[in-house]
């Protein structure tokens, strides 16, 4: 491959250049406008008679003022500089980039749906509430515990809860403990999540395998153990087959074991976290069940919990209630229906947000699940863990192998972590580097530097929508840049070279934030 | 084989032969067999693509949405008229589908969009510093309540009983968490009750939270009750509804140190309460401790201009327990949405668009007020929403005979507001003409004349 | 700083550390191996005057783009001076760790403690 020639920038490139960065405030002149508000309809009596002038405005917001047809031409230019999941292959471990059905934008904008308020009446929301305990339902099957909350927005808004779920559990009983543990492996929500819910974080070590020490563990855990938070399999994309002590452990001080569903993807139909002991969980929306990730949201991040948990969930909780209820629950008596919000939860942790919770990324995950069925579930961590090994398989060749070693050599589940210190050390590169080299082969990079406990890690996540083909590919491309910087370090030190910007300047945003336009 | 999935039975053998295994299973040999499901999920059967469309057809059918009724629901989400290029904008999988910007060269589309969207709430809310989007209204005030506690680690705060039910009560379940008491502020008249205030501040209060307008509707003195926080040296937190800050006065310009808001009325659908986004902006000694992804303007190695997620050491994937906030993912689609929005209102869009609510809510509350029955439950100003109270009739059943009707009357108060068991919640949007308005006060006078004469309600099919 | 340098004179903390004792006070700051691994330095805020300090602990941070590490005391003792420059030139730290990139000075509480100190050559030798 003949490297690419730096840029070059004459005099007519520079000003499509430049135009393609102008915000939108930089094309605004004075005048122009997209909306026409309605003709006034009502008495136009004076704005002064109707609020009082000390809270009116007096210097407008300064927005762009802009046609329509600038509006339209800017924001799909800027698309055109965003690398996407339809356009190309996006193995970042950790986040289950899979293919996002696009049958769930329909049914999503279906007008009831999309047009349907939050406080409406509860018998002219049937359909939406059906929906939501069909969905509680399904999501309970997979993770095998009882009792589902929809309510939480994200992973870590589940995690928030899951926590926050455990501290009632446990001042109901009159305790008051004070330490959360996790794996050093954990993704940075959950000492996060442990901060915020009040509680100390306590670091559990990972042994040779790659799984929980548990010796470390059983050393740690004592009565001022809230809570073990994990995920199986862990951010290294390995199932710990201790998880049955794991549990005792944590059950035998009387704590809750906690599931980060980040990885659910590898284990449905398979296993199940109830199954393996686990009081809560949580549900990635946005990864295993398809909700696009729209550049960093919407998802949503619901909980499954055990029995002993469940009077503690937030509220309301989506219920079915046969037929009409008595007419002792001083509730007025209205005719068929049956799935109701219910308010009435005298121990709940109260509400995370406004409302249920976010009803469109339901719909599009139900969708999912309905179109998929249990086999079909069961087949997409069947293909994910397949994929996942393939593609390790193809990466422990010769000349790729001795430079990105995997970190742990054994099966791996719908992941796996491959340190780029050989490389460092032999050729001159780092994880970083190769990422941005792989940006001018047309592919997203896998997650880098995460997990924390391997140097130079490169933790990659085929996900099961993706062909053998491509799979096969990924790996040439990346035996190619390896074969590069054996010639020559500098191309991928250097890289990226197709880009619209290349390499910026962290520091400077950093030390310096212009985080708004100056207007 | 799923529509969603492409292994053959010869790309398995392949792949299969490749690994060194003989199937799939032996990939699954690390879980003990005893944690094995030993039999499918108990989940109905895949169906097709047009099977599932017409199953979920069928439940959307038995929802009343803003379709089919006329709709003067508020109450924290409101039926705004969302523009046709938003849709075609969001649509494309360009925003759609790629994950957080974490490799910016392939990320300036939507990094750019967050630099655009950050600038506008800043401008809205009159506030130097705004994250690039929180989950909702809410949990936005739950998350300014934790950077008070962060800050200044003082346990009360004080809440008035104009913010949202769903915003104190997410306030009180997250600062159960970290150690902090909520009290709240009576109202008096429809208004934050300012001496109540004056009387519950101690330089142990962290912060004071206020929203604008109140859930009520009502215009709040947010420059008086912030200057009365500020002498105790509390944390002013102010939910505000975005729309309305086109004509009033904003909260960076009343000492307020945290703006935070709901952000479905910009752009965003109602979805049942949610995909929408919550907004966050700040006074710029905050901005070290903000939660949430922020998009920052610098250059590249060749000198472009280029944005890229800066302040990250504040994020939970740096700072980890010590981090400002756990948020990971946000809203970024629906915040691309609300700033698309909000170029499609333009500067004068948005005050004329405050300013039609102003004077159709006005005429909405005079005409209403003007049926028999129907009082104002305050006389505060009020800019897009109102109460009024419907004393000596079952309310419950009034709304009933309007449901009937074809006409969503509002939110009734009784529902978290016990001492307005009378109460209605009465919402405005541009979508609500002068006739639908008409349609209203028509329909209400006739369902108080049956309610009071005794006529059967109609049940609902 | 392009090359590893570790001045004589400087006693040295395992947790890449360094203290120059001057009578009764010390400065204190990080080495260029501590530089190093953060890379570029984007923020450093310093701990107020009067603040306790004591030897092994944590008594402020200092952040590049993508790390954010733990600054610890050398020895014990009560900060009387802090370098309120690094503010506006956190850079410093990466340029001159020794010097310009100084930050606190502490007036000392237990002169004993330099025993459990390196000096420069032993605390090369132990970055192994």
């Amino acid at each position: 491959m003949t490297v690419p020639a730096a840029p070059t920038t004459p005099a007519s490139s520079a000003i499509a250049a430049a135009d393609d960065t102008l915000t939108i405030y930089e094309r605004s002149q004075p005048g122009r406008r997209a909306f026409v508000a309605p003709a006034l309809d009502v008495p136009e009596r004076p704005l002064d008679e109707l609020l009082p002038a000390r809270f009116r405005r007096t210097r407008p917001a300064q927005l762009p003022e802009v046609s329509e047809p600038e509006l339209v031409r800017h924001y799909h230019r800027l698309s055109k500089r965003n690398f996407d999941l339809d356009t190309g292959f996006y193995p970042l471990g950790s986040c289950t980039m899979k293919h996002n059905p696009k049958l769930h934008e329909r049914v999503a904008a279906l007008p009831g749906n999309a047009r349907l308020h939050p406080l409406q009446d509860e018998r002219r929301a049937q359909g939406a509430l059906e929906l939501m305990w069909n969905l509680q339902e399904a999501l309970g099957e997979i993770a095998g515990l009882p009792h589902v909350s929809l309510q939480p927005s994200a992973g870590s808004h589940g995690e928030l809860a899951g926590v926050l779920l455990t501290r009632a559990y446990h001042e109901d009983r009159g305790e008051q403990r004070t330490k959360v543990l996790t794996p050093d492996t954990a993704h940075g929500t959950n000492p996060a999540t442990v901060t915020m819910a009040g509680y100390e974080v306590v670091k559990v070590g990972t042994n040779a395998d790659g799984g929980v020490d548990v010796e470390d563990l059983r050393a740690k855990a004592d009565e001022q153990v809230a809570c073990l938070m994990l995920t199986n399999p862990s951010t290294l994309g390995l199932f710990d087959p201790n998880i049955a002590e794991i549990a005792e452990i944590v059950h035998g001080v009387g704590a809750t074991l906690y599931y980060d569903g980040a990885n659910l993807n590898a284990i449905m139909g398979i296993t199940r976290p109830g199954d393996m002991g686990f009081d809560i969980v949580h549900f990635n929306l946005h990864k295993s069940f398809t909700q696009p990730h729209g550049g960093g949201g919407p998802g949503a991040g619901p909980i499954a919990v055990s029995e002993r948990i469940e009077p503690y969930l937030p509220r309301p909780q989506v219920v079915r209630r046969e037929g009409a209820p008595p007419a002792s629950d001083g509730e007025p008596v209205v005719a068929g229906y049956a799935f109701v919000l219910d308010e009435d939860r005298p121990k709940s942790i109260g509400k995370l947000r406004g409302f249920q919770g976010n009803y469109g990324v339901f719909v599009r995950s139900y969708a999912y699940i309905r179109s998929l069925g249990a086999e079909g579930l069961r087949e997409v961590s069947e293909v994910a863990v397949l994929n996942a090994n393939y593609l390790l398989a193809l990466l422990k060749r010769k000349g790729v192998a001795e430079y990105l070693p995997v970190a742990y050599d054994r099966i791996c589940m719908h992941e796996f972590v491959l340190s780029g210190a050989p490389m460092k050390r032999e050729l001159g590169i780092r994880t970083l580097d190769l990422a941005k080299r792989l940006l001018d082969f047309g592919v997203h990079p896998p997650t880098v530097y995460f997990p924390l406990l391997v140097d130079e890690a490169l933790l990659i996540e085929p996900t099961e929508t993706e062909t053998k083909e491509t799979l096969d590919r990924f790996a040439e491309i990346v035996a190619e840049i390896l074969r590069e910087a054996a010639a020559d370090p500098e191309i991928a030190r250097n890289a990226p070279y197709s880009t619209p910007v290349r390499r910026l300047d962290e520091a400077r945003a950093a030390k310096q934030p212009v985080i708004r336009q100056p207007l | 084989m799923t529509t969603y999935t492409s292994a053959t039975d010869a790309d398995r053998r392949a792949m299969l032969d490749a690994i060194g295994v003989m199937s799939i299973e032996e990939l699954f040999a690390d879980i003990p067999g005893a944690l094995r499901l030993d039999r499918p999920l108990a989940l109905p059967s895949g169906m097709a693509e047009q099977e599932v469309y017409e199953h979920l057809k069928e439940l959307a059918s038995r929802n009343v949405s803003a379709e089919d009724e006329i709709s003067f629901l508020g109450a924290g989400m409101y039926d705004h008229y969302v523009p046709s290029l938003i849709d075609t904008l969001l649509s494309r999988s360009e925003f759609l589908t790629p994950y957080t910007p974490y490799q910016p060269e392939i990320s300036q589309g939507g990094l750019q969009v967050m630099f655009e969207y950050q600038t506008a709430i800043s401008e809205l809310t009159g506030l130097p510093v705004s994250n690039a989007s929180v989950y909702e209204g809410p949990s936005a005030v739950g998350a300014a309540g934790y950077l008070a506690k962060l800050t200044n680690g003082k346990p009360r705060v004080l809440a008035s009983r104009g913010v949202h039910p769903h915003s104190r009560e997410t306030l009180a379940t997250l600062a159960r968490g970290y150690g902090q008491t909520v009290e709240e502020v009576p109202l008096k008249d429809g208004a934050t009750d300012l001496d109540a205030l004056v009387a519950a501040l101690s330089d142990d209060v962290s912060a004071v939270v206020l929203q604008q307008p109140s859930f009520l509707g009502t215009v709040e003195d947010v420059a008086a009750l912030t200057a009365a926080a500020k002498k105790v040296g509390a944390i002013v937190i102010c939910a505000c509804d975005p729309i309305p800050l086109g004509i009033l006065e904003p909260p960076g310009a009343q000492g307020v140190d945290i703006a935070v808001g709901e952000g479905q009325t910009l752009g965003n659908r109602l979805d049942y309460g949610g995909p929408s986004f919550g907004f966050f902006a700040a006074a710029q000694e905050h901005i070290r401790k903000m939660p949430g992804r922020i998009a920052g303007e610098t250059v590249d190695v060749d000198g472009k201009r280029g944005y890229v997620l800066t302040l990250q050491t504040r994020e939970q994937h740096i700072r980890r327990e010590k981090a400002t906030s756990n948020i990971c993912t946000a809203q970024a689609l629906n915040a691309l949405a609300g700033v698309v929005y909000l170029g499609w209102l333009g500067r004068q869009g948005l005050v004329e668009l405050g300013e039609l609510l102003l004077r159709r809510t006005a005429y909405a509350r005079a005409t209403l007020c003007a049926i028999e029955g129907v009082e104002p439950l305050h006389e505060q100003p009020v800019v897009r929403e109102f109460a009024v109270r419907i004393p000596g009739v079952d309310v419950d059943a009034v709304v009933e005979r309007l449901a009937a009707a074809g006409i969503n009357a509002g939110y009734r108060l009784g529902r978290t507001y016990p001492e307005y068991a009378d109460g209605l919640l009465v919402a405005i949007t541009e979508r609500r003409t002068r006739a639908q308005i008409d349609r209203l006060a028509e329909a209400l006078e006739q369902a108080l004349a049956a309610e009071r004469g005794g006529a059967p309600t109609e049940v609902l099919a | 700083m392009a090359d590893a340098s570790y001045p004589e004179g400087l006693l040295y903390h395992p947790e890449h550390d360094w203290a120059q004792i001057d009578g009764e006070t010390a400065t204190f700051g990080i080495t260029w191996f501590a530089q190093d691994s953060l890379g570029e330095v984007v923020f450093f805020d310093p701990p107020d005057v009067g603040a306790q300090v004591r030897q092994g602990e944590s008594y402020a941070e200092v952040e590049s783009v993508k790390a954010v590490s733990d600054v610890i005391a050398p020895l014990s003792g009560e900060i009387v001076e802090v370098n309120a420059g690094l503010a506006d030139t956190p850079e410093q730290i990466n340029d001159d760790p020794y010097g310009g990139g100084w930050m606190v000075k502490v007036k000392l509480t237990d002169a004993s403690e330099r025993e459990a100190l390196m000096d420069a050559a032993a605390y090369q030798a132990q970055l192994g």
